[in-house]
Parts: C-alpha cells; sequence; structure tokens
C-alpha cells in the first residue's frame, strides 16, 4: 500500500498520544496498530522503516520498530481493551 | 391480525404515583391521579363518545360530545377535560345525555356529506362511528343552510388531500402538528361558520406551507378529510403487521396496513416505544421505492464491467459468484476477499455476511458502514465509559434541563426524536446548540437556543476544552460524582490539562470564531442548569479529530455529574436504522460478536467450535483500507450487501478506482446503485417489507421486523447470503432468522436472554439482555460504568490537515435533508423529491456576493480532489466562509470534492471539512459528464436470448 499514506496514518495516531509524552505515545501508536492493522498494513509499515524512514515522526516510528522486533504490546488505552470471551460488558459500536 | 384501529383512549395518559378510584357506570375503576374522565372509562372498557379527543394530545373540550353526568355536580361536564377524582360516580349513558349527543350530532351532519358510501373512509371514519354510536337517525335542521359541502379541495402534498368540505373543525390537525410534531404550521383560520382549517398563510397550501409532511395531521383526523391518497387508490386495508422502520437510528414502530398483498398505508405504533406513535415523512409515506421500477428482481452477472448486464438463473449466479471467489481465493489468499455488512439490513442478515467473510471467505476483511458515521463514537465512549452506546432511551430528554445538540440536526436527520425534544424545550429545558449552521432548532416555533455557537468547521475540539476550561476554572466540577464514578488520576491530570491558559475561550475564540462570553455562558449553563444531555451526530464524527471530540464530549458529562439518570447523558444519534446492530453483530475487522478481537484465542476457538472452521487470527481491512489495497493487487474481491460506497464514501474517483481495480465487486441491492456500476454480479436484494428479523436502534433497542408481503426477488437477504455461502460449500441450513439470532445469543455474552419469542412477547428488548441485566438497561452507567471507573482523556486540539489557501478558500460542509436519506436510493424513488430534486450549495451572502452568485446560479464546486457543479443557494444559515450541501443525488456526487482525510483512531473520513473554492458555471464538471456516460454504459442490461 501507499507508503506515504501508510505513513501519514501512523503519523497521525502518535500525534494524538503525543499530550501523553514519547514513549507512551509510542506504545499506544504501537498498541493501536497492533490492534487495528491489517497484516498488509503492518508488513508495509515495517517496509518504510528500512525504505523510507524520513516518513515516519519519532513516536510512529518507534512503534512500528517494536512491533517488528515482535513484541506484543499489552493494551495502553481501554479502546484496545476487548471483552474476554465470556464477557460482555464493553463495547465500541460505531 | 385482522383491521381494526389502534385503541384510543381519548386523553394521554398520565404518570403519577397517587391512584384514585371512582365509579363509572357502576363499575369501579383505579387510574393516576390527573387522569381524564374520558380515561378512566375507556381504561375499563367503556366507550365514551367523542370526536375531538384523541390520546396523543391533549384535551380540547370543543365537541361537546363526550358530556358526562357526575353526582352532585351542575351540568354536564366534557370527560376530556374532567380530572377522575376519589369517589367520584359518573354516568355516560342517560335520556339526557343521549339527547344532547345527538343535538350536537345533527349540527356536525347538517354540514357534512352525506357520501359514506362512495366515501374512502367508509367503515374507518369516527364522525361515521359516533353517528352511530348517538344513535342519530334524522337530521332536524335539514341540509338547506349554508355549508361548506363545495369548498375545494387541496391535493398538493403527494401523500394526503385535505378534503374541506369533510371537516368538523375538531382542531385535532392542528393540535397535532403543535403539540405531537412541533412544527405548528396548521392553524383555524378565521370565526365561527367561517373556521376553516388553514396551513400557514392564507396564500398557502399544504405543500408551500410550512408543514413537514409528518402526517400527525393525517394520522389524527376523524373524517376523510386529511387522508392518504394510497387509501384512496387502494382502499381501505383489511389486516395490518407491525414492524420497524429501515430509515434513520430512530427506529420507529408501524403498523404495515395491507389489503391482500398490497401496502396500503403506514400508521406509527402508538405501542411503539422508541417513537410513541409519531412518525416523519420518510417512514410514513416513502415506502414507493418498494415497487419502483427500476427494482431489479433477477440475479445478473457479466464477465467484464465493460459488458451489459446478463439475466440469468440464482443458480448460474451463485455458481459464477463462488467460482470467481474461489479463483481469487487459490490465486491470491483469503485476505485478498471481503465484504461489507448493511446497517439497513437485519442484525440476522448482518451476522451471516460477517460470518460468511470470516468462515467462508477465510479473512476478517469486514466492515460496515459505520466505519464512515460513528467508528469514532466508538473508540471515544469505549476508551472514557468502558463501552460505546447511547446512555438513555429518547424518553430520557422529557426529563432534561438543558439539552446540548452539537454537530446534530436532530429535525432533518431524526424528525421523530426531535419532535420529542422540542416538545420538553417548549417545556422550558435550555438549549445550546453547537453547530456551524443554524440549524432549524436554533429557531423555530417557541423554541429559541439559549446559545448558537457557530463555530468553524474542524474546531469540536477546541470548542469543547474551551468550555471544559471554564468548568473547571470556574470551580463548577461535580466533585461528589467525580471522586465516586471516576478515576481520581486521570480527572487531575485532564482538569490540569484544560485549566492551561491556551484553552481558554479567549485565547481560542480566533481558532474556533466562538466569541469568548458566548462559550463561557454555555459552559456555565451546562454545568448548573440542573440535567444536562448531549446528544451528538456526525458533526461531531466526521473530523480528523472525531474520536478525540467524543472523548471531549464525554469528559464534558463525567465533570458535571450528567451520567447514570433519566434527563442526562452521552447520546450519538445514529444515522442508519440499524448501525447499532451492525457493529453488535461483528461487522468490525477487528473483533466478533459482542466485541470480543479476533486475536483472542479463546474467542476464537468458540466460534470456530460453532463453526467448524479455523478463523485468522488477524484484524482485517476497514473499507477505505480494502480500495487502497485493490489499488496494489493485493484485496481483488468484495461483496457489498445494502451499501452504496461509490456515492456515500469520501473521495469518489479514489473509490471508484479501488472498485475498477478488482476482479470480482458483488453488489447485493434493491437497485442497480452507482456501485453496481463497478460490479461483475449483480443479486437482487429484498426490503424491510419483505423481511423477518431484528433491527437495533440508537437507544440499543432491539425490535422485530415483520415480513408483510413476499419478497419480489423471491429470497429474503439472509436466504441470498446463505445460497451464496451454500455455493461455496459452507453447508448452511437455517430455516428462518430466529435461528441466526440463537446463535447469535449462544455465541454473545450480550444478547443472552434474546429471542424472537421474546421479542414477540416484550415487543422490544434494550441490550445487554443477560443474567446481569435479565430485562434488558434503558439507561446505562446508572450505579457505575460498566467497565470500572469513568476516565477522563486529555484530548489535545490538532487541527485538520485540510487547509484553505487562496485556491481553495472557504470550508465545505455536508449533510442531510428531512426529506432524503443517505445516498438517496430509496427516497430518490418516491415523491420526497417534490421538496428536494437537487442537491444545492448553501452560500452565505457575502461569499456570494464576492463571487457574483445569487440563488439558482450553476455554481463549480472545487476542492484539491475534484470539482462538481450544482445551484447555489444564498442564505445566512451558514456562516461566511462555510457553504453546505447534501449528497443524496448521484447525478452531483459531493463526494468527488471530499477528502481522504480520516479520523486517527477510525478511519472515519472527515466529510465535515473540505477546503474549496465556489465560481460561477454554466455547465456540469468533466467528472460528471463523464460518469453520466459511464454511468448510463454500466447499466444496460443485455435483452434474454429466444428459447431454442
Amino acid at each position: 500500500m501507499d507508503a506515504a499514506k501508510l505513513a501519514y496514518m501512523a503519523n497521525q495516531i502518535a500525534r494524538n498520544f503525543d499530550a501523553i509524552g514519547h514513549d507512551k505515545a509510542a506504545l499506544a501508536t504501537a498498541d493501536h496498530i497492533d490492534k487495528f492493522w491489517d497484516p498488509r498494513m503492518k508488513a508495509d509499515g515495517f517496509r518504510i522503516l528500512d525504505n523510507d524512514p524520513d516518513l515516519l515522526g519519532p513516536a510512529a516510528k518507534r512503534a512500528l520498530e517494536t512491533l517488528r522486533e515482535g513484541h506484543d504490546p499489552a493494551p495502553q488505552t481501554r479502546a484496545t481493551e476487548f471483552n474476554a470471551v465470556n464477557e460482555g460488558g464493553r463495547s465500541d459500536a460505531g | 391480525m385482522t383491521y381494526e384501529r389502534q385503541k384510543d383512549f381519548g386523553t394521554p395518559e398520565v404518570l403519577s404515583e397517587t391512584q384514585v378510584t371512582l365509579s363509572i357506570d357502576g363499575r369501579e375503576v383505579t387510574v393516576p391521579a390527573g387522569t381524564s374522565v374520558m380515561r378512566a372509562a375507556a381504561e375499563c372498557g367503556g366507550s365514551i363518545p367523542k370526536l375531538c379527543a384523541t390520546d396523543n394530545v391533549k384535551a380540547f373540550g370543543s365537541c361537546r360530545l363526550c358530556l358526562v353526568e357526575i353526582e352532585g355536580r351542575k351540568g354536564t361536564p366534557a370527560s376530556c377535560t374532567t380530572p377522575a377524582e376519589q369517589g367520584m360516580i359518573v354516568a355516560t349513558q342517560t335520556p339526557r345525555l343521549e339527547k344532547l349527543r345527538r343535538g350536537v350530532m345533527e349540527l356536525y351532519i347538517s354540514d357534512h356529506p352525506l357520501d359514506c358510501l362512495t366515501c374512502s373512509a367508509n367503515n374507518d371514519c369516527e364522525l361515521q362511528d359516533q353517528a352511530a354510536a348517538v344513535g342519530l337517525r334524522d337530521v332536524r335542521f335539514g341540509y338547506d343552510g349554508a355549508d361548506h359541502l363545495g369548498a375545494p379541495t387541496d391535493t398538493s402534498n403527494p401523500y394526503f388531500d385535505f378534503d374541506p368540505s369533510k371537516c368538523i373543525v375538531c382542531s385535532r390537525c392542528v393540535r397535532a402538528c403543535d403539540e405531537v410534531q412541533g412544527t405548528l404550521a396548521l392553524t383555524i383560520d378565521g370565526r365561527g361558520f367561517a373556521s376553516m382549517v388553514s396551513a400557514g398563510q392564507t396564500t398557502d397550501d399544504f405543500l408551500s406551507s410550512e408543514c413537514v409532511s409528518c402526517g400527525a395531521c393525517v394520522q389524527a383526523c376523524p373524517t376523510a378529510t386529511l387522508q392518504e391518497k394510497s387509501v384512496k387508490e387502494i382502499g381501505k386495508p383489511e389486516r395490518s403487521v407491525v414492524t420497524t422502520c429501515a430509515y434513520c437510528g430512530v427506529g420507529c414502530t408501524f403498523r404495515a396496513e395491507m389489503r391482500g398483498e398490497q401496502l396500503v398505508r403506514m400508521v406509527p405504533w402508538k405501542d411503539g416505544k422508541a417513537n410513541r406513535g409519531h412518525s416523519c415523512v420518510k417512514g410514513r409515506f416513502a415506502w414507493g421505492y418498494a415497487n419502483h421500477a427500476d427494482r431489479i428482481t433477477s440475479p445478473m452477472v457479466r464477465e467484464s464491467i465493460h459488458e451489459p448486464w446478463r439475466e440469468v438463473s440464482w443458480v448460474e449466479a451463485l455458481e459464477f459468484t463462488a467460482g470467481r471467489l474461489r479463483t481469487i481465493r487459490e490465486e491470491s489468499g483469503p485476505r485478498a476477499l471481503g465484504g461489507i455488512t448493511s446497517s439497513r439490513c437485519t442484525n440476522e442478515e448482518t451476522f451471516l455476511v460477517q460470518k460468511l467473510v470470516r468462515a467462508g471467505f477465510g479473512s476478517n476483511n469486514v466492515d460496515t458502514c459505520a466505519r464512515v458515521c460513528h467508528s469514532p463514537t466508538g473508540y471515544g465512549l469505549k476508551t472514557t465509559f468502558g463501552t460505546s452506546a447511547g446512555t438513555q432511551d429518547f424518553d430520557s430528554v422529557m426529563h432534561s434541563d438543558v439539552v446540548l445538540v452539537i454537530g446534530a440536526n436532530p429535525t432533518d436527520a431524526h424528525p421523530v426524536f426531535a419532535s420529542r425534544m422540542k416538545r420538553r424545550l417548549r417545556q422550558g429545558a435550555k438549549l445550546i446548540v453547537i453547530d456551524p449552521r443554524r440549524i432549524d432548532l436554533v429557531r423555530s416555533p417557541h423554541i429559541a437556543a439559549a446559545h448558537h455557537l457557530a463555530l468553524r468547521p474542524g474546531t469540536n475540539v477546541a470548542v469543547l476544552t474551551a468550555m471544559a476550561h471554564v468548568i473547571v476554572t470556574v470551580g463548577l466540577v461535580d466533585e461528589t460524582f467525580v471522586a465516586e464514578r471516576c478515576e481520581a488520576d486521570a480527572f487531575e491530570e485532564w482538569s490540569r490539562f484544560v485549566a492551561e491558559e491556551r484553552h481558554s475561550p479567549e485565547f481560542l475564540q480566533d481558532v474556533t470564531g466562538v466569541p469568548a462570553q458566548t462559550l463561557r455562558e454555555a459552559a456555565r449553563l451546562f454545568a448548573t442548569g440542573g440535567n444536562g444531555a448531549i446528544y451528538y451526530g456526525l458533526g461531531v464524527t466526521e473530523h480528523s479529530q472525531g474520536s478525540s471530540t467524543v472523548m471531549a464530549i464525554a469528559n464534558l458529562a463525567m465533570a458535571t455529574g450528567n451520567i447514570g439518570r433519566p434527563g442526562v447523558g452521552v447520546n450519538p444519534l445514529r444515522g442508519q436504522n440499524n448501525v447499532q446492530g451492525a457493529c453488535d453483530m461483528g461487522s468490525f475487522p477487528h473483533e466478533l460478536s459482542g466485541y470480543r478481537h479476533i486475536s483472542d484465542g479463546d474467542v476464537r476457538s468458540l466460534f470456530e467450535q460453532d463453526w467448524k472452521v479455523t478463523l485468522d487470527d488477524e484484524p482485517g481491512l476497514r473499507i477505505p483500507n480494502m480500495l487502497d489495497a485493490a489499488l496494489d493487487g493485493s484485496f481483488r474481491a468484495i461483496y457489498i450487501q445494502g451499501e452504496d460506497i461509490l456515492q456515500s464514501d469520501p473521495d469518489t474517483r479514489h473509490v471508484a478506482a479501488g472498485l475498477a481495480a478488482m476482479d470480482c465487486v458483488i453488489v447485493h441491492d434493491l437497485f442497480l446503485n452507482e456501485t453496481a456500476n463497478y460490479a461483475h454480479v449483480f443479486l437482487p436484494g429484498s426490503t424491510f417489507l419483505e423481511k423477518d428479523g431484528t433491527f437495533t436502534n440508537a437507544e440499543r433497542r432491539m425490535q422485530l421486523v415483520r415480513k408483510v408481503m413476499e419478497p419480489a426477488n423471491g429470497m429474503q437477504d439472509w436466504e441470498v447470503t446463505q445460497a451464496l455461502a451454500n455455493a461455496l460449500g459452507l453447508g448452511w441450513d437455517y430455516t428462518h432468522p430466529s435461528q441466526v439470532m440463537d446463535e447469535i445469543a449462544r455465541l454473545t455474552p450480550t444478547f443472552a436472554g434474546v429471542s424472537f419469542d421474546r421479542l414477540e412477547a416484550e415487543g422490544s428488548l434494550q441490550w445487554p439482555v443477560n443474567e446481569a441485566f435479565p430485562d434488558g438497561a434503558p439507561v446505562m452507567h446508572e450505579a457505575g460504568f460498566v467497565r470500572g471507573k469513568g476516565l477522563f482523556v486529555v484530548t489535545d486540539y490538532v487541527p485538520t490537515d485540510e487547509k484553505t489557501g487562496p485556491r481553495f478558500p472557504l470550508l465545505l460542509t455536508t449533510g442531510r435533508i428531512l426529506s432524503q436519506y443517505n445516498v438517496g436510493a430509496q427516497t430518490r424513488r418516491t415523491a420526497n423529491v417534490v421538496w428536494h430534486e437537487e442537491d444545492v450549495l448553501e452560500v452565505h451572502p457575502t461569499d456570494a456576493e464576492n463571487r457574483g452568485l445569487k440563488s439558482g446560479d450553476w455554481v463549480r464546486l472545487a476542492s484539491r480532489k475534484g470539482e462538481t457543479t450544482l445551484r447555489a443557494k444564498v442564505t445566512d444559515r451558514v456562516a461566511p466562509g462555510v457553504v453546505y450541501t447534501t449528497f443524496h443525488h448521484p447525478e452531483t456526487q459531493a463526494n468527488v470534492v471530499t477528502t481522504d482525510y480520516s479520523d486517527w483512531a477510525t478511519n472515519c473520513p472527515e466529510y465535515k471539512v473540505t477546503a474549496v473554492q465556489v465560481a460561477p458555471s454554466n455547465g456540469p464538471s468533466d467528472w460528471q459528464e463523464n460518469y453520466a456516460e459511464l454511468s448510463g454504459r454500466s447499466r444496460r442490461i443485455a435483452p434474454a436470448e429466444p428459447a431454442e
């Protein structure tokens, strides 16, 4: 997928976490991408790290690096906490 | 059920904890104090003659037919205006009353055409019934006096006629317009004998007046004075079936009144808890699309989108489709396939589509139109409250003291709820509107917003944070609520953040365009005015900071303690009839039904055992990502049920390119919609009148949809999806949607207690319905938030990257109009086009003057993405620098100019902010001309080959 577009998406996520500080923002961005991006988007995101790293801001770059290193980030926001198999309390109905 | 009128108790229900017991014709009856004698009589099975009384408007006491005698009281009081009292002894049938009533009825009938046998209301007329009830046998006054029998009929409204010769001037229509609809379009013109119902000014007819054609007057009319044209054309209904409307997220229930297989009329169901017997012009009248000539009822296929369509049998269509899907899956893997569920289809149908994608296609590439409307609501409310859903039922607004409407236009988009809201506002609740446009609610009869914050599009977060700044810095926080119900650390961090000077109204007013003093007053009112309720729509969500805005709204509600009881809350007004349900059913690519993530092995295992397949453990693509992936060749096939993404999604040229790049586009719909221009398979769909199932409205209210006629295409939509699944070898064997609901309940804890039998018995259920909430939950978060404590979230204002500049100096925002719905596929195929036959561009007089424009001129609307032409309407409803249009008509294709900027968290498109330029034009844009040519070419259907 288009590298500039994917990088924009990653940067946009990171920018909206800016207020919580770089390290937390990077982790929250990684968590967000992990929970909501399709595998090909993640793979293309990793390719940006190699081919077009300048497209990425610091937090977005760190987030993609974290995921590429194989880390499975724990939920950083309630938005990425989901019901367990027998739970029914949460909802992210749009 | 056979046809009979809905029971009418004469006067509205009274809610009182005090009960009184009285005797009516020797029968004891106990009713809430304040109940009328008329209603008390009806409650115990009696029937006092009446004409001007009906139970959805206040008692009027004008017809004098409902007179009664009360022991110990002089005279014969009207039972409709007389409250029942403890120990009262009432007689409703005495010789004196009979004589009086006959006299009254003689006067009515002396000025009424005696054409009962040829009248379209024959045997369905209250005047006729009451004449019989009072034993009228003669009219002593004769019929030679002055009368109104020659008064001309007003046929201007496309759906109903007004025949004043049959009018008894009972004012029920006027009162229904006032009290139920709240438009106040009707009045009684003249005095005495000249009294006559009038719509608007004397020069107006119904169509040119302010009437919004909700039909409340027609429903209220006791004669054939105001009557549906369809009744005149088809005849009196013979049976009725209660079902649920398929337009907006209010979820009105109706009686579909039938004559044979023909729908005669839709009448709001008085027992419907979402609409309480009211309706709008779409739900009541705009159902003619079901039989429109454009409807396609046979499957069609074509090898390429450049060929004409070829009508084929269901077997051939399904084999063709399954063959293509298999080939693509073998060549490119399962992740090259996906689908889109429909928020207009039933819960059961959306569940089956996502099941087909996950279990049949083998990917999680399933999404729904919530992606482009309320997905930020999901993210924002889940983050702050732990769960995303409207926190209230619609009745809650009647307990509100301050109503804050932000980014919503309820009178156009959710009109039946808007009528309820307007009723509360007329009772004295205060209104704050935050919207770039002066929507109708800002000033309408007997309603004036206390504050209208006409903000600059794209600055919602800044405005809400500034309101929070006022509440925190002035000391208006509900400290008790916050201490008991919210995370303390998060609140401290948030309150420090919003208290910073850079979030003050004074600092931000140049950004938002909202005067600081106005914003301060609005914030104070919301925090101190009593029960404060927030209602919002797509003007909140369809921004690059849509999710942040939702969280800012939740912050405001928590800070002021406005959560967890009637009259308060955070209420997303959902756009489509079943957008809530579509989300609940697992339509998002990252989760299965019940909001359980696809990466959770236990969750997958539950479904894998039930469905006997192995599921992909990675999230799938969202709709915009599917289109991006199509362009790079990794996404090749899509099954789209009941959505028209070419017209509804942003950046039309990008959508078109994505669809054109795919090798198998399957459109399952009623019509050859715009998306079908790029389709290889067309599977004909069924209307809501032709299917069984359930819809879930914006209150989380699950209601039955009942089939009232056979599907014109031969199959309900769930049957089509099942046939496609079986063509792929899945072996599904559902015989009724209730079995799908049983599966949903079995696999989804939130719906564990839901079944068709239960819905049949109880009318509706508001989820969750399970062990913890066996009867559902009208108001959420009453004792505590569903998940732990409320979480304040810092929402930093990040301006959109869509910037105005010299080339594109204006901001375009888009929305809906009352008479049309979404892409107009249904409403454009009804008489609703008389109110809105084309999209127009609202331009402020200053901007129009600078460009030499006047109303009616053709203008070119251009953005960085594309351009279109449409007519201008010069109006100060929009602020200088802002233009507005709707997206109902494919000839305009408003989304040719919108961009692919989207919400940071959910990819919900930023429809509400596009930098544009407007200039005079003398013809369609190149895009429009090319698209018209493509559209015509793509809709060709090859003539059937003659049989050998």
